[in-house]
């Protein structure tokens, strides 16, 4: 770092701190309003079919939506770390995929292990191809997309390999694996339990820790965050290792959930996981958004396929309405983020010439 | 935007031979080549007319598909909706087929309807300013939804034998299919346009540095427009091919066609970053892909699940190399690249966005 390029930044900081605090409270209130948002039209979603058809609010539907919604949550939670730092992880039905089997074929043949052991191993597992990506966007410095376009071809390939034909059956699983998919705990089901137990864990830390910080500081400005000192390299390393490691997880529950899993597990899942991040206000382009606003775009998404079978609409109409929602969630995140950009624009231009 | 990552000034001291062989498309030519020698060795089948045949006819519609996205690609944006305008134009096909309108009629129109589809992803990306990566997976779900209204699950399979026989056919009694012939030429034609017309150069100064392209007084959204419309229209095409090809229209055709196509993009050289790339290096690619399938299928002995992992695996070699040898240069001190920016090493380290 060149003596001439510090003290050039010296100042800029100063102003941006000051200046900051205003624009950190826009923000602020940017997000809220966006993850309000999503709140309002699941809620309206939820009220509309309700009324339409008073089973869809019974019990056991919300139950199922919230079970149906839960994988997909804890996959959102891992690729929103990984947006936001700039980076995109699409290897993750891929990952899914591989820990999904795993944890099958090992409790097929070792019906005693205990459970822990398989979702921590699940989690090795996934953070091991998690680190891989990382390693290859940081220390080779390819871009993300291709990194992970690759390692989807390559894990969903290993999956091939290892499965071999074969396919892991319900029958063959321990009873006490396959309740986790089933079993509630205090009303709960057990897999929304541990979607919720990631969701406050990973989105309280992105909140109040330095730690979680610095993922929105190098998603706003690369270059700043590794001026005020943030290893930019280690933290993207970070949210690689954290996607894959909840891809592993899912890929575990998955297994307990559906009993039933070949190579193909998880095939696709990773469009769906980024559409849950965006539809849930978080920008594709890092530094801003929530994991609490992609868990519930994971279950707005989930709620409106069912709503929609519940209404009895042509189930040919819901990919069709899931993708025109994802495309009016980016323009309406556009339209808010203008308004942003002008309350902004003053610091950005002060920035420019100072 | 990041900066950087556009085409590489050459030094003026370096040998024509060394730039010649410092090409991309030269590399992967060459990687071409051995995997046509390690294929042969694996199987004897392998460099025969026979499998020529079947192994272009099985990219076709990858590669149609790849020719147009290359050109969205070099213009630092992405389309991911392709695989899915493909099944849309399949679908349209097989109720208008069902209407009963003559084949002649329905042809023009599915690519019409390709290049509406390519049209509103280009309004939403060129006019709104929304990135194409978000907006395209957004339009993947809903083309590929809007096939299913269309034609639901079911499939139309009593096309015309003239026209499938075309599709599925050689050409002149070559080795040759026919959509073969055709992707000749459209590749010929996207070369041109890409290497030889104002468009092109338009193109790769977008990709480059698009606010550099605006000031110079380019239409940055006209021609990004035109790119999607481009896009679309191409993979409409490839989709009424598919469907003739295979003598079946659905709404389920191509899924994950467009992961394949952005594989043959990047391998074929072109940044994901916009500003550089060539139709030569696509097109190889795509020959490659095909040679790499293939024989990989015919080997005994070999599982076929191979395939991906080697494709994967080239996909990130083939911008991990690069870039580690560059490295090295580097740490020798030896760079040929001029130092941009007042933090030259750390520069290219940069996470940067998943595309633009």
């Amino acid at each position: 770092m060149s003596t001439p390029a510090e003290s050039a930044v010296a100042p800029q900081a100063a102003i941006g701190s000051r200046s900051g605090e205003r624009a950190r409270r826009i923000t602020e209130i940017a997000f809220r309003v966006r993850e309000l948002g999503i709140v309002l039209a699941l809620a309206l979603l939820i009220v509309v079919t309700g009324i339409l058809e008073p089973r869809f609010i019974g019990a056991g539907s919300l139950r199922n939506l919230a079970l149906n919604a839960a994988i997909i949550a804890i996959l959102a939670v891992g690729q929103t770390l990984v947006i936001l730092t700039r980076n995109i992880d699409i290897s993750v039905g891929s990952i899914l995929g591989l820990s999904a089997f795993m944890a099958g074929s090992l409790l097929s043949n070792d019906p005693g292990l205990p459970i822990p052991l398989v979702i921590a191993l699940g989690m090795g597992l996934g953070g091991a191809c998690g680190l891989l990506n990382g390693v290859l966007v940081t220390f080779g410095r390819v871009p993300a997309l291709v990194v992970t376009l690759g390692t989807l071809y390559i894990f969903r390939g290993l999956a091939f390999l290892w499965t071999d034909g074969r396919q892991v059956n319900a029958e063959t699983l321990p009873d006490r694996f396959l309740n986790l998919g089933t079993d509630s705990l205090l009303g709960v089901p057990i897999l929304v339990l541990f979607a919720l137990v990631v969701v406050l864990v990973v989105g309280q830390c992105l909140r109040n820790l330095r730690f979680g910080r610095e993922f929105y500081a190098i998603g706003s400005n690369p270059e700043a965050a590794r001026l005020a000192g943030i290893r930019t390299d280690r933290r993207v390393n970070t949210a690689f290792v954290i996607s894959g490691a909840l891809a592993g997880l899912g890929g575990v529950l998955f297994t307990a959930r559906f009993g039933t899993v070949d190579a193909t597990a998880g095939t696709g899942y990773e469009l769906t996981v980024v559409a849950a991040a965006v539809v849930g206000g978080v920008a594709i382009f890092g530094g801003s958004g929530s994991v609490y606003g992609a868990a519930l775009g994971a279950l707005l998404l989930g709620s409106i396929t069912s709503a929609l079978i519940v209404l009895r609409v042509d189930a040919f109409w819901q990919m069709a309405a899931i993708g025109a929602l994802l495309v009016l969630a980016i323009a309406i995140d556009r339209f808010v983020s203008l308004r942003l950009e002008a309350a902004l624009r003053q610091r950005s231009s002060r920035r420019a010439t100072g | 935007m990041p900066p950087a990552e556009t085409e590489t000034v050459t030094a003026t001291g370096r040998s024509a031979a060394r730039e010649l062989l410092g090409r991309w498309e030269v590399l992967v030519a060459g990687l071409l080549l051995a995997t046509l020698i390690v294929g042969q060795s694996l199987s004897s089948e392998f460099l025969t007319a026979d499998s020529f045949t079947t192994a272009s006819l099985d990219l076709s519609e990858v590669a149609l598909i790849a020719l147009a996205l290359a050109l969205v690609v070099v213009a630092a944006e992405i389309d991911l909706s392709v695989a899915s305008v493909l099944a849309l134009s399949s679908a349209v096909m097989a109720a208008l087929w069902n209407a009963g309108l003559p084949i002649e009629l329905i042809m023009p129109i599915c690519i019409g309807v390709g290049a509406l589809c390519g049209a509103f992803n280009g309004f939403l990306v060129a006019h709104l300013g929304l990135p194409s990566l978000a907006v395209t997976i957004g339009t993947l779900a809903l083309f590929r939804g809007l096939a299913y209204v269309v034609i639901g699950d079911s499939s139309v399979t009593d096309f015309p034998v003239a026209w499938t026989d075309r599709a599925f056919g050689n050409f002149a009694g070559t080795a040759i299919p026919n959509t073969m012939i055709l992707f000749a030429v459209l590749a010929v034609a996207f070369g041109v346009l890409l290497h030889a017309t104002p468009f092109g150069r338009s193109v790769f100064a977008i990709g480059a540095n698009v606010e550099a392209a605006r000031f110079s007084g380019l239409r940055v959204k006209r021609v990004k427009m035109w790119l999607f419309v481009m896009s679309g229209a191409v993979a409409a095409l490839a989709g009424v091919v598919i469907s003739l090809r295979n003598s079946t229209a659905a709404a389920n055709v191509g899924q994950g066609f467009e992961l394949v196509a952005v594989a043959a993009v990047v391998l074929g050289g072109v940044s994901i970053f916009g500003g550089k790339g060539s139709i030569l290096g696509v097109v190889l690619a795509l020959g490659l892909l095909g040679a790499i399938q293939k024989s990989l299928t015919l080997a005994e002995g070999i599982s076929s699940y191979w395939v991906q992992i080697v494709i994967g695996t080239l996909l990130i070699g083939s911008v991990l190399g690069p870039n580690l040898v560059r490295r090295a240069r580097e740490a020798r001190g030896g760079s040929t690249t001029p130092r941009r920016g007042p933090w030259p090493s750390r520069r290219a380290a940069t996470p940067n966005a998943p595309q633009h």
